[in-house]
Order: structure tokens, then sequence, then C-alpha cells
């Protein structure tokens, strides 16, 4: 005796973006909070202790902003000309930052006054140990460092390119997932991530293992500077529009604050299941209940109407529009939809047909609908003209069908237009005339794993 | 098989219908017979084997009874006008009483000692009486039984439609609209008849099987409608009453009353069992989703199993309390076969439809059912005029991984329901697991799909080829991404020749060729690259079949085609090298070799020709191997191969040609009877019961049981005696002797094994001074694990015995220990 199969709901594959844990990790902040500067943010960058302050960098200003404050906690305003590149330095009491005028000041956070000035050329000043050269091709953005120095990550044009250094600079692996130049880069904290930034509004998120892009973030201006605050709770976004925008992650979902109801305690799960078979007693199992759907518990007592019912709610129709036609194929096959369907009142009827106005036109639905829809028709035409809600019902329906009517022949209009192109191309090339796959085709393919 | 020139025969190679007729129990229970075709076959209610193939009849078996002056013995009748007596137990024929008349039922009677009835027709074929037949006594093997007494006319030949009262005092019978009731003391008929034309549902009412209470007086009769009427007092025909109960929505397909008469059990096409206690409407109790139709319901005389038949070919075996508890399954045979018949190349079973939405793994060599995989994955519901979605393609890959299968369901006016499911190999799970499933792979059916055979091929190829004028090649890709490794089927490329319907496609043997027929054109395909290579066109028809040669003929295609031309065509010259006009219904190539056989199809009969693609004579031929169309045939490898030498009988030395007929008989061409094939597995199991038997079940198991024959010390004489652990002295010393003055189990182990070794002379009960004697020939061989074995003893009941002592211990020192330690030591233990 086979138990009860419950009904197979028709899956889909979901359209856009997939779910994944990197899409619900990078989706998991709030609506950003944005800031405007005075120019163009060319930098940002956050301090690597608490309380996590930034620095911004935007024309000749340098902003020091708090975590969650919108307005700066210091500004540093006395450079004669554009200033670059604010950086904290580890113990976050000084910061260096360069200038259009050629100069590198060191600040002290908590002065006014800049502490030293670095002028003339970078020569004197910073060694550069020049180990080894790498080619990028295109004029470099920016370069990153991996924590454990190893890889080299630089960007510019629109590549992006991963360099070997223990190997003495080999490409490891080159980037092009952007439309254009590659402005800024940056690692998650975690460093399983790596963040880039570019102009053309895109933010990509790589996965450093596979070099594949796992999600990608949009923004209202080209970006000119991105930075990750600790354990990725804030990303800060500068743009050519000198608008900052600062997205707080969201705080972990709150701990009911009531306080729980006492769960059964665990030796009543376990009661009687440690009981070992003496010699004389005979086992009897129980047979193990297999979960079912209250649609289900009602297909299974041929209750038809009442499944019709349970998958019409709101809820179910709202939510799950593919489990209310999966529920009327099955009925369908059975050969009772026209008695589930039947004997409604107007309140019932209007709601199946709400149903049927909302979903009718969907490709996926309408094989399956449009023959409940009949039915419904067939059944109810006695009594049309009885109710002024269920007739301004019908009448939607007639009109969402004109409509899909004169759309369809618009369809297959450019469906011949096209044809005809196709075969022109492939007339000289061999007898055979390759189909094309059409779009909705393609949509219908469902892999299952 | 040396002798090539045994000449080669056509058949039947299991399958048969299990469901005929209503299965038998035997008196206690443990065994349950049912017809299958021209065999009786005996299974084990408890293991499910087949332990007993009975074989002697020459035509369809149609009754089987038990000897009700001897349980066990059973009787059988068949189209061959022969009634037989059988010894079940050893599956021997006693006796063969020849009525001559066609027989369609067997019925019998304790009271009626030397009489059975059987259902015959007269001379009109549509006409059937229930006569009486004298079998005489006699001691020959063979009789003649022509005292035939008639008993009641013009009833229905199915035995369902035949019942007989309690103590055999009436026999009521159901037709159309009648139940007839003939008192065999009274001699007289009572008829009573049904309103047939009044009622709006005509027709309705008509009875379809009839069940009597096996105590008080009182017919249930089952009806077209699902109704089932109990009638009582139906002696007279004026008095008579009827109560009405109803359950089923469709016809009651049979009707069964318990033992003791408390609960009628009925059963029809909603595969639900239902139980009537107490033959009220309240008291039911139900067995749902049985699978499929039940056919016939019987009950055990012990009354503790019930059996039900099914339409599938499935015996299920019922207890009581409606928990089933075995099912035997044959081939299921209630559908069409569309999927024709496949070779699953990891089991080599035969693979085909089954169930419904089912594909069945049929074992060819056991004669049974492996399992069945659902494929539709929907609960089965069973009414009249509803279109189920049917399993309509299916398709091993070469090495098993893969397998695809196409379901469809067309309603009358909606759109055609189309799915493709491809299913992946678990070596884990020991099963297929869906993998990739494609909705509506084509706009119209799927007429063939194949897959890619060639050995090499990294990537797994599969073409669908359809009616909507399109062939698509699917292959298998990768899915995975960073979260998982995944595999999928996708689409590769999509094909097409002038709009023509894609009837058939085929791969060649290497993977390199790819042919597709459309309509009257066959196209060849590049698989590489995908580009159409040639074209054939014969223009006799439609092509039917089409298939690659193989081994040194793989430059030939071969083609056949509706008007009844088979064509070959050379692949390296690309023109025909010849063709023949036979009108072809299955062309098989083998796999193993390069023949390639052919059935042609005529009025008189199927032919069969087996040849090989280079040259236009074929190398055997068999004429009429069948006389129904033959639908679908396939090449089984052999395990071992066989060896014929002579040229004609060359192709069966890889492999084995089945065949399926359009009345679903599986027929294959051998030297030897199928008996011969299917003795020897069902012979090893013939030990005394069909239970398992183990050396614990001999220890523990038959103990046990004598524990519980001391308290039902009547059931003692049917059992098979078998070496009792009592009678074994080892055993009893290690079961009564306390553990603690046991010597150590390593030294125990031997001593018991010896007495295992012993255990099949031991079976009158001997003394104990035997016991003795026996005891010391065998330690006299090694008499140091004796001394081990008296030191043991020794330190446990006397401890102040030096060790020195024991060590020259004289032999009649050593018999007086002996009867130290016969002494109870137990007290030992209170202190």
């Amino acid at each position: 005796m086979a138990s009860y199969k419950p009904v197979a709901i028709q899956t889909y594959p979901v359209l856009g973006e997939k779910v994944t844990q990197d899409t619900l990790y990078w989706n998991n902040y709030k609506t950003p909070v944005q800031i405007k500067e005075f120019g163009a943010v060319s930098k940002v960058d956050f301090s690597p202790q608490p309380p996590y302050n930034y620095a911004v960098t935007a024309s000749s200003r340098i902003h020091i902003y708090g975590r969650f404050s919108q307005e700066p906690i210091k500004t540093f305003s006395r450079f004669k000309d554009t200033a670059y590149c604010a950086t904290f330095r580890h113990d976050v009491q000084l910061l260096v930052a360069g200038s259009e005028d050629g100069r590198v000041q060191l600040l002290d956070i908590h002065e006014r006054a800049p502490l030293r000035q670095f002028e003339g050329s970078y020569d004197h000043t910073v060694k550069i140990k020049n180990v080894f050269c790498v080619k990028h091709g295109q004029a470099v953005e920016s370069v990153l460092l991996f924590p454990s120095g190893g890889l080299l990550v630089s960007s510019g044009g629109r590549y992006v390119k991963v360099w070997d250094m223990l190997k003495g600079g080999q490409l490891l692996v080159s980037l092009k997932n952007h439309h254009k130049t590659v402005t800024c880069l940056c690692l998650s904290s975690s460093g399983q991530r790596l963040l880039s930034g570019s102009l053309d509004r895109k933010v990509k998120v790589y996965s450093t293992a596979s070099y594949k892009v796992v999600h990608s973030f949009d923004y209202t201006a080209s970006i000119l500077s991105l930075a990750l605050a600790h354990e990725d709770e804030t990303i800060v976004v500068g743009m050519t529009n000198g608008i900052l925008s600062v997205k707080h992650r969201k705080s972990e979902a709150k701990k009911d604050s009531l306080p729980r109801r006492r769960r059964p305690a665990y030796r009543t799960f376990i009661k009687g299941k440690n009981y070992m078979k003496q010699r004389d007693d005979i086992l009897i199992n129980r047979p193990t209940k297999k979960h079912l759907e209250w649609y289900d518990k009602d297909l299974k007592n041929f209750r038809i109407s009442k499944a019709l019912d349970r998958v019409l709610e709101p809820n179910c129709v709202i939510k799950t529009p593919e489990v209310t036609v999966s529920i009327i194929k099955e009925l369908n096959r059975r050969g009772v939809l026209a008695n589930a369907l039947a004997g409604r009142d107007e309140k019932e009827i209007t709601r199946v047909l709400n149903f049927l106005i909302r979903n009718l036109s969907q490709p996926r639905f309408a094989p399956v609908l449009i023959n409940a829809a009949e039915i419904i028709i067939d059944i109810y035409l006695p009594v049309i003209g009885q109710s002024p809600v269920v007739d301004k019902k019908f009448i939607v329906l007639q009109g969402l069908i004109e409509k899909e009517i004169d759309y369809q022949r618009e369809l297959l209009e450019t469906l011949g237009m096209m044809d005809m192109l196709f075969a022109s191309m492939t007339r000289n090339e061999s007898t055979c005339v390759l189909e094309h796959t059409p779009v909705d085709f393609l949509e219908s393919k469902k892999i299952e794993s | 098989m040396v002798e090539g020139e045994e000449s080669v025969r056509v058949v039947h190679c299991g399958g048969s219908a299990l469901n005929f007729r209503r299965a038998a129990f035997s008196a206690d229970s443990r065994y349950l017979f049912c017809v299958s075709g021209d065999f009786i076959k005996v299974y084990s209610t408890a293991t499910e084997e087949c332990v007993h193939i009975l074989q002697g009849h020459r035509n369809l078996v149609t009754g089987i009874h038990l000897n009700p002056n001897n349980h066990l013995q059973l009787y059988s009748c068949s189209f061959d006008g022969t009634i037989k007596l059988w010894d079940y137990l050893d599956g021997i024929l006693i006796k063969t009483f020849i009525v001559g008349h066609k027989l369609h039922t067997l019925f019998t009677f304790a009271h009626a000692e030397d009489s059975v009835y059987v259902i015959t027709n007269k001379e009109e074929p549509d006409v059937f009486q229930l006569v009486s037949v004298k079998l005489p006594k006699s001691s020959s093997q063979e009789v003649q039984a022509k005292e035939v007494s008639f008993v009641l006319d013009y009833i229905n030949q199915s035995p369902k439609c035949i019942a007989f009262g309690s103590e055999g005092e009436y026999v009521a019978a159901v037709r159309d609209f009648y139940l007839s009731v003939y008192f065999f003391k009274k001699k007289t008929t009572s008829k009573f008849t049904l309103p047939s034309t009044k009622t709006k549902k005509r027709s309705k009412n008509t009875f379809t099987c009839v069940a009597c209470h096996p105590k008080e007086d009182c017919i249930a009769s089952g009806h077209m409608d699902g109704k089932i009427r109990l009638w009582r007092n139906f002696d007279d025909e004026r008095k008579y009453t009827y109560t009405c109960l109803h359950w089923h929505h469709d016809m009651v397909m049979d009707l069964a009353f318990s033992v003791t008469g408390t609960s009628l059990l009925s059963g029809g096409r909603e595969c639900v069992l239902v139980e009537w206690r107490d033959a009220t409407e309240k008291n039911k109790e139900f067995l749902p989703r049985l699978g499929s139709t039940i056919e016939h319901i019987s009950v055990s005389p012990a009354g503790d199993l019930f059996c039900t038949s099914h339409s599938d070919n499935k015996i299920m075996v019922i207890h009581r309390n409606l928990e089933t508890s075995a099912v035997i399954q044959g081939l299921v045979k209630d559908r069409s076969i569309s999927t024709g018949l496949m070779v699953d190349p990891r089991t080599k079973a035969l693979v085909l439809n089954g169930k419904p939405g089912h594909l069945q793994f049929y074992s060819l060599q056991s004669d049974k059912q492996l399992y069945n995989l659902d494929i539709i994955q929907q609960e089965y519901i069973n009414d009249t005029g509803l279109i189920q979605i049917e399993l309509a393609k299916a398709a091993f890959n070469c090495s098993g991984k893969w397998l695809a299968t196409v379901e469809q369901r067309k309603e009358r006016e909606s759109e055609l329901e189309l799915q493709m499911k491809l299913w992946n190999y678990n070596k884990k799970t020991q099963g297929f697991v869906l993998n990739t499933k494609i909705a509506m792979p084509h706009d119209d059916h799927i007429t063939a799909l194949c897959f890619c055979n060639a050995e090499k091929a990294e990537n797994p190829t599969l073409v669908t080829a359809s009616k909507d004028g399109r062939f698509k090649v699917w292959i298998l890709t990768d899915d995975s991404d960073i979260y998982r490794k995944a595999v999928g089927w996708t689409c590769d490329f999509v094909g097409s020749y002038h709009k023509f319907q894609a009837t058939n496609c085929c791969f060649s043997e290497d993977g390199s060729l790819l042919a597709v027929s459309f309509e009257e054109t066959v196209t060849v395909w590049d698989s590489e690259t995908w580009e159409l290579r040639c074209t054939f066109c014969q223009r006799a028809g439609k092509i039917k079949h089409l298939c690659f040669g193989k081994l040194t003929c793989s430059k030939y295609l071969l083609g056949t085609t509706e008007q009844g031309i088979l064509c070959c065509w050379n692949l390296l010259s690309c023109s025909l090298e010849w063709s023949a006009k036979f009108m072809v219904s299955v062309l098989e190539p083998d796999p193993t070799s390069e023949h390639i056989a052919a059935v042609s199809q005529s009025p008189v009969g199927a032919d069969l020709f087996v040849f090989k693609p280079s040259e236009p004579r074929p190398l055997y031929i068999q004429k009429s191997i069948c006389r129904e169309e033959v639908q679908w045939g396939v090449f089984v490898p052999r395990d071992v191969p066989e060896s014929f030498t002579s040229e004609a009988h060359q192709w069966l030395n890889r492999s084995q040609f089945y065949f399926l007929t359009k009345s679903q008989s599986l027929l294959t061409f051998s030297t030897k009877s199928p008996e011969e094939k299917l003795t020897p597995t069902s012979k090893q199991l013939l030990a005394e019961e069909s239970l398992p038997i183990t050396p614990f079940y001999f220890i523990l198991g038959k103990h046990r049981q004598q524990q519980k024959e001391h308290l039902n010390e009547t059931l003692k004489e049917e059992r098979v005696q078998l070496p009792l652990t009592e009678n074994i002295p080892a055993i009893n010393e290690l079961l009564h002797t306390p553990a603690h003055v046991l010597p150590s189990a390593s030294f125990l182990c031997s001593l018991f094994v010896d007495s295992l070794l012993l255990s099949h002379g031991t079976h009158s009960t001997e003394g104990i001074p035997d016991d003795v004697d026996m005891e010391e020939e065998i330690n006299s061989d090694d008499s140091d694990e004796e001394k081990d074995l008296a030191e043991e003893t020794q330190h446990a009941a006397i401890t102040d015995l030096g060790e020195d002592i024991i060590h020259q211990l004289s032999k009649s020192e050593e018999r007086e220990l002996r009867k130290l330690r016969k002494v109870d030591y137990s007290w030992i233990a209170d202190l």
C-alpha cells in the first residue's frame, strides 16, 4: 500500500537575480544615508580601530565622520589645493593626505593645523622599492594588497587584475566585469570577497576563491571611492557628484524580547523511545506521519471544493500563485474541476475571478487558467446579470483577454519579420533552416538539482 | 549446449498473468496457489517466494480448489478438458481426470466427496452451464470421468458469478439482472430479477459477482453501480428481502465473506479494499491505495489472511487487521506498452511500462519484478474516462547512468502536456534520482529519443525527435556555481528538415553520426558540428524504423518504410546497397554482434528473419513465430555465452531475442524449455519450509518454538521433526549449567561446534549413559582438552585438589570425576 503522494507544485525558475548567501548578505543593509560634499569624493578611509570613524577626502577638504553621524566630527580645510588620499595610521592618531601641489601633510587627529609637511619630490621622502614591475596595460587607478601579502590587485581601465607576487608578478586572473574604468578596490573584512567600484555606477563583489561576481550594487552616479567598515558593518561610497552614500548593516533580527514560552522538557520527547525491547515484547512500529499541506489533506479525502477554497485565500493567491495553479491543474487531471468550481456564491466566485484576472495573462499559467475560465463561463452563464459585482469582473476579464490578443498579434508580426530576416541570412548556407529558440521556451526550462 | 542441431523454438518466458482467477490458500495459510498460464504457482505467504510450479496442463488453467477431504492436495481444471489432482508440498501430479469439455472453473465440497462442480459450455459458444462431475475411484494415473450431471443452465462463465451456500445446501448464480438460487435438496431453482429498464440509470443494476455467507442463509451480490445487496429469506420467491450497502462508486469487482462470516470484503476499481463489519453500512474499514483495480478477493481457510488479485498482475497478501504482509508481483500487463522493451545495462533487467506512471524492472532470469521506478510521481486516481498522464518514451544510455523519460497527457480540446525527465543513477542510494525536468521540450508528441552510445563520449548526449518537425540535441552541462556542484541538461542544437515531422532518430555505434528520419527522408548529421551530411530518400512511405549496423557492418544504415521496403544504405558511397520488400513490424539490432532481427507481419502470423546488413541474405528464418502481431522486440545479452556452431544459430550465442505480442505475452527463442531454466533456483527453496533457515534459526528459533510447543502439544504432529536442541548433550549442558561453573567460552566453542556436527544422527531420545560413552569417544581423541575440562570442573568443585594429581589421573578416576560432574552443584550458587 503506497502512501498518499502530495500534489507536485510546478516550480518555475525565479527570474532575475538568484538568491544566494551572498545576495542575502550584501542586501542586508539599510537604505543609504546621503551626505553632500563639496566636490567629487576621491577617497574614503575607515579607521581600523573603534569607534570606526572615517575620513572623507573631497576637493580641498578632509572630513572625519563618526560611523552614525551625518555631520563631520572634524574638518581639515587648510589645503591650498585639492586634497587626495587621506588615510589613517593604524593607531588612529595620525592622518596623512596628499595634495595637488605636491605636498604630503601629516595631520594629528586632534589638532587643526598640520603636524608636518613634506615637500618636494617623492624621491626624498618615500622609498619605493622597485622589486618587480607588472604591466597592467591601462592607467592604473587603484592597487590593493591582500593581507597575506601574496596577491596584488590592480585596477585600471575596465579591468581588474590579480597578480601573484610570490611568483614574481605573474598574472593570476584578469576580470572584466565593468563597462567603464574601475576606480577603486576594497576587500571585505573576512578577506573572502573583493569589491570594486567603477565609473559605470556599479560596485561588484567577487569571490576571492573563484573570482566570480557574486553580487553587485547600483549607485546613482559614477563611483570614485569605496570603503568598508570593520565586519562589513558600513559601506561608504563616494561619487563624482559629491554625494557620499553611507549604508549601515541592518541590526540582527531582534531576539524576541518576550520571555519565550517554556517548551516541553527534553525527556518529554524521548519518553518511551529509549525503552529496550524485552524478550516477550512485540514491537509495533507506529507509521511515521508525513507532513501534508492543508490542500493535500483535503485532496486526500476528496474534498475538492475545500481544497480549492484553501488555495484561493488571499495569502496563497498573492504569495504563491503557482500553488493555486497547480491545484487547479490537479483538479483538472482528476476530472473534477467543474465540480469544484460550481455552486459558489457571489463572494466566492469573485475571488476566483480576481485570481484569473491577476494571472490569466501570464504565459506560464495561461494554459491551465484559460481552461478554468472556460469552465467558469460555462457554469455561470445562466446566472449572469444577477450580481453587478460579478458582471463587472467578467467585463474586466473580457477586456484583459482582448488586450492580450492584440498583444499576441503584434508579437507574431514581429516574429514573422524576424523569421524573414533569419531566412534570408541562412538561405545560401545550407538547405536546412536553423530555428531560433523562442524566448518562452528558455523560460519554461527548469533545472532541478 | 554443444548440440547446435537442436531446433530452436519459441517459448513463453514467464510473466504470465497471476490474476486470471482467484488465488487459493492452503489450509494452514502457509502457501498461496494461483493460476499462471498453463501452470499453477505455489508461493510461500511469508517470503513471497515461488516454491513450486505445478506443470502438466496443456492449456490455460482455469480453476483451482483445495481437496476438501485432504488439505494437502489441490484440484485444478483447465481448458484442455482435464481435472488434475496435485500434491502441492512435493509438486507431484497425483491423478488426471479426463472430462473432455473445455472447463471454465471448478468448485469442490466436503459433503460431495467424490464429485466436483465445473462450468462448461454447451455447443453454442455463449451458453454456459454448471455441472457436477463424479470422479471415479481408481488407482490408475489417468481416469476418464464421464459421469456428468447437470445442475444449472444459462449462467455466467466467470467463477465470481457462482457461489455455494453454507454446507452446500444451495448454489447461487448471477447473470445480467438475475440471481438464481438452486437448492440441492429440493432440486428447485428460485429466480430473483432486479428492475433493469425502469430506472433512469439503466443497466447499472447488472450483477457482477456473488458470495454466500458461510454460516447463515445470506447471499451478497455486487453490482455495476457499486452497490452491494444482501439477500435473505430467498427460499421463498415472494418473501425475500434485501438490504443495500453502498460505498463503491464504480462496479464491485469481487466479494468475499470472512471465514466466520462476521465481515464482508469488497473491492473494485477504486483500489480500496473495504471491510464491512456485521454487514452494516456504519462499520466499515478501508485499506486504500492498493495500486490498481482489485480483481479478486480470497480468504484463507484459517481466517488469518486475505489476498487480493489486482489488474496489474499482482497478488497482495493482507493480514486480518488490514495490513499488507506480502506482495507477489508478476510482469505488469495492465496498460499498453508504449516505451517498448529496453534492457537496463546495469541489472540486465527488462524495462518497460509498469504500473500507471511507473517503469518496471523485470528480471528475466528469476521471472520476478525487481522494482518499480515512479516516474510521474502523482497520486493515481482510477476512474472511467479519466485521461491519465502516460509514460510515453524512455531510454537508457549505454552505461545505465542516465535514464530519460517522456510523459504526456493529451486532453480533447486543451493543449498537450509534455514533460521530459532525466534521471541520474546514484550509486550511494542504488537508485535513479531526478536530475532535470524539462516542461514542453517540444510543441508536439515526441516520436523517438535516443542517447549517444559511444563509449568514449565524455559528454552524454540525448536526441529527441518530435512531430513538430524538429529534433533537439540535449547535452549535459555543468551547472555548478561557487555554492554547489551540479549538472543539468540543456538544449544544444535544434534541427529540422523542410518542416517534415521527425519520426525516428538513431546514433551510429561510434557516435559520430546521427540519423534522423523526416517522414520519407533520412538525414544524416555530423554529431561534432551538427551539419547535415547527406540525405537518403526512397519514396516508399514514411520511415518506420531506423538503425545503424554494428561492428564490421557499421558503414550501413538500415531503414524500413510503411510500404514494406527494407533498405540498406552504404554510408561510404552514400548509395542504396540493397533493398528487400517485406512488411517489417520490428527491426532490432543486436548490441553485441552484427546481427539484426526483423519480424515481418503477414495475415497468417509473424515471421522472424535474422540477417547481417552486409549481405541481403537472411542467416536464419523462423516462420510463424506467433499468430498475433509482434509489437516490440529486444536483444538481451546473455550472462554466459552459448556456443552454437551452426551458422543459422550463431546469432543466439551472445544474446537472446525476446519479443512482446499484442496480447502482451513475452516470448523468446530457446532450445530449452523455460521450465528447465527456472527450476534450479526454485529447487533450492524446497527445504522443509520456505522460511529462512540459518544456523541461528536451528539453535534459537527452534528452541523457542519448542517452548511454545510444550504449551501447545496439538500442533506437534504436523511439524517436521528437526534435530532438537534438547537432544544434543553439549547444548543441554551449556544451557542448564550455571554460568560461573562453566569452563571458558573459547574451550566450549569447539565442543559446541562438534555437537552441531553430530546433531543429524541424534534423532532418537538417547539416554544419559549413551551420552557419556559418546563423549568419551570424542574425548579420547584429544585427551588434553578433556583434562582441561576436568581441571576446570575440579577447580570449581573441589578447590583443595592439587594440580599435579590431575595430570596423572587413571581411566577409572576419570570416570569417577565425570560422575562428580554430573552431580548438581547448583547449590553452590545459593551459598
